[in-house]
């Protein structure tokens, strides 16, 4: 019991946050826990929990990727003019997230084998991306999908939403594979001591490729579901989201130095975060306010994250 | 008596002009502690780290159990069972006992981890090893620098290693870290295991080893017998005052 309150007293902290925010705002506007309207919350949060599941690998490992909103705004292009060429749907999907696995294994690569920092990879990669996009789309959307395609993005399983499905499925996978596998543990590992798991003949290199790639192939799915919800692939979609996503990995309780990190806390945090974007509209507040929120709370998370590890090393 | 496990032999090290090592030989057997004493720059860590391979010599040979080596690297150093243990450089703060006790050695089944198996191994491991650490799931940067050398050697342990060499394993530790790593160096040795020790500290060595092995200017000048020698005799040696 001792140690579930010790490993786990941020994310209670969390849980406890999202439950005075729920009930502040359940009490400010009686439409805010309508099913409807929950229905919409978790909706909204599907990408952005999909996006912050594969930052949560990242930033576990002591590296940052910028490049995740652009792979949304690419890789939901390649699946949108392979869909308007007659691919067939999943197909087209499914080239789609393997272009998406392709650039977070590229990202790794060049972090790994050209020692490049990972800063510097995916903010470049980011630029090309969102360049490569501008030329060969002219800047114009693409749009007019089949059924099939757009069903993965506003479909529904019985009452909820396929996003809502599908980015549940997705963070409960992201917890097992951080917590329960070896991949996990050395995503972790290598991100608090990355020369350690090197001397212990752990292949750093290729864990730090799986890590990118599957963070790519998080964003690639992020692309879908905003591609498929809007039945057109914007130029310009995802932009600004890996803010998002950093954003709500750390609120999460993930470390940004690494080997410290959990999906439970970030799923948490991307609902808060979501519920209080919700919340300012519901409340008729500018959503520039929003922002202004984020920000503060962010530094208020991680200053109390940090007090915390300041007075355990003080013991 | 029995046949040396390491017996590194006449190995010479230029760095530049500097000769760190000239002519070095240095013999350890299992079941024994050896401590190598000797002046700063004697080339004490210089002839470690050539046996633990992070050194190539430019002359001389390694032999370790039956194999015999002129250069090592680390990985082939490992691979026969050699490894200096480094608490520092060998630890992964955040992650807890087990993960780091089993670091590239963990039980799995398709890839997801046997949490429960590993805990349970890394209790017994420990507790063989008389490795005090009450819970196995809290992050190794939490425990002492003691419990954390145990948790290094553990690991070692594990891997199947063989021999284990310390430099200045307790500098920078108060009383209570350093008897604990005293005492698991003595056990290591207890066990069968061979231990090489670097240390200035004279009261320890006569603590803790069986031989003395002084360095002086790059070569092995004397090995002795801890029982049949005094502090003095070696410190003598160690300074040049007993004119060898
Ligand atoms: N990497 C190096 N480059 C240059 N000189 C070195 C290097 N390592 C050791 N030396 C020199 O070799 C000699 C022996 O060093 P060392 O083996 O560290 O001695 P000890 O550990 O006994 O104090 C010293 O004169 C030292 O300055
Ligand atoms: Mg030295």
């Amino acid at each position: 019991m001792k140690r579930f309150l010790r490993e786990h007293s941020y994310t209670l902290l969390l849980v406890g946050i999202l439950i005075v925010t729920i009930v502040i705002l359940s009490i400010a506007s009686p439409y805010f826990l309508s099913w409807k309207n929950c229905r919409n919350i978790l909706n909204q949060s599907a990408i952005y929990l999909v996006l912050s599941v594969g930052m949560t690998f990242v930033i576990c490992m002591g590296e940052i990727d910028l490049s995740v909103g652009a792979i949304i705004g690419f890789s939901g292009m390649i699946m949108g003019m392979l869909c308007v060429a007659g691919v067939p749907s999943l197909l087209a999907v499914l080239l789609g997230l393997m272009v998406a696995s392709a650039i977070g294994f590229t990202n790794g690569f060049l972090v790994s084998y050209c020692k490049i920092n990972s800063f510097i990879v995916t903010l470049a990669m980011m630029t090309i991306l969102r360049g490569v996009i501008l030329v060969w789309t002219n800047a114009k959307p693409i749009y007019g999908f089949s059924d099939i395609f757009t069903f993965l993005g506003s479909g529904k399983i019985g009452p909820v939403n396929v996003p809502i499905v599908l980015s549940l499925l997705i963070a409960a996978v992201g917890a097992v594979i951080l917590h329960k596998t070896v991949l996990g543990n050395y995503c972790l590992f290598c991100g608090t001591n990355e020369l350690a798991a090197n001397r212990a003949g752990i292949n750093v290199r290729k864990y730090k490729i799986m890590i990118f790639t599957i963070c790519g192939l998080c964003a690639g799915i992020a692309g879908l579901i905003v591609t498929a919800r809007l039945n057109s692939a914007e130029p310009l979609a995802g932009q600004g989201y890996e803010m998002d996503a950093i954003a709500a990995t750390i609120l999460g309780g993930t470390s940004m130095q690494g080997g410290k990190g959990n999906v439970l806390g970030t799923v948490i945090a991307c609902l808060i975060l979501n519920i209080l974007k919700n919340g300012l509209v519901l409340l008729s507040i500018s959503s520039h306010y929003q922002e202004v929120l984020t920000g503060a709370i962010l530094i208020v998370a991680v200053f109390i994250s940090e007090s915390n590890k300041r007075k355990r090393s003080e013991v | 008596m029995q046949e040396a496990y390491i017996r590194a032999e006449n190995l010479y090290k230029d760095f530049g002009h500097v000769q760190a090592l000239r002519g070095a030989s240095v013999f350890a057997y299992e079941g024994e502690v050896l401590a190598i004493v000797g002046d700063n720059g004697a080339g004490k860590s210089t002839l470690i780290k050539i046996i633990s391979g992070v050194l190539t010599p430019d002359r001389g040979e390694i032999h370790i159990g039956n194999e015999v080596f002129s250069s090592l690297s680390t990985r082939k150093a490992i691979e026969a069972g050699v490894s200096t243990v480094y608490q520092d450089l060998a630890l992964g703060n955040t992650m807890d006992v087990t993960s780091n006790l089993f670091l590239g050695n963990e039980l799995s089944r398709f890839g997801f981890l046997r949490k429960k198996e590993m805990k349970a191994e890394a209790e017994k491991l420990l507790e063989s090893l008389d490795i005090r650490i009450p819970d196995v799931t809290q992050p190794v940067g939490n425990l002492s620098g003691g419990q954390r050398q145990g948790v290094a050697v553990a690991r070692l342990v594990n891997q199947g290693g063989k021999v284990f060499i310390f430099d200045e394993p307790t500098a920078a530790m108060g009383i209570n870290e350093t008897n604990a790593v005293l005492t698991l160096i003595r056990r290591l040795a207890d066990e069968g295991y061979v231990v090489i020790v670097i240390s200035h500290n004279m009261p320890q060595v006569f603590n803790i080893s069986d031989r003395i092995c002084v360095m002086r200017h790059g070569q092995v000048i004397k090995e002795l017998r801890t029982e049949d020698t005094s502090m003095d005799e070696v410190v003598s040696m160690i300074t040049g005052a007993a004119g060898i």
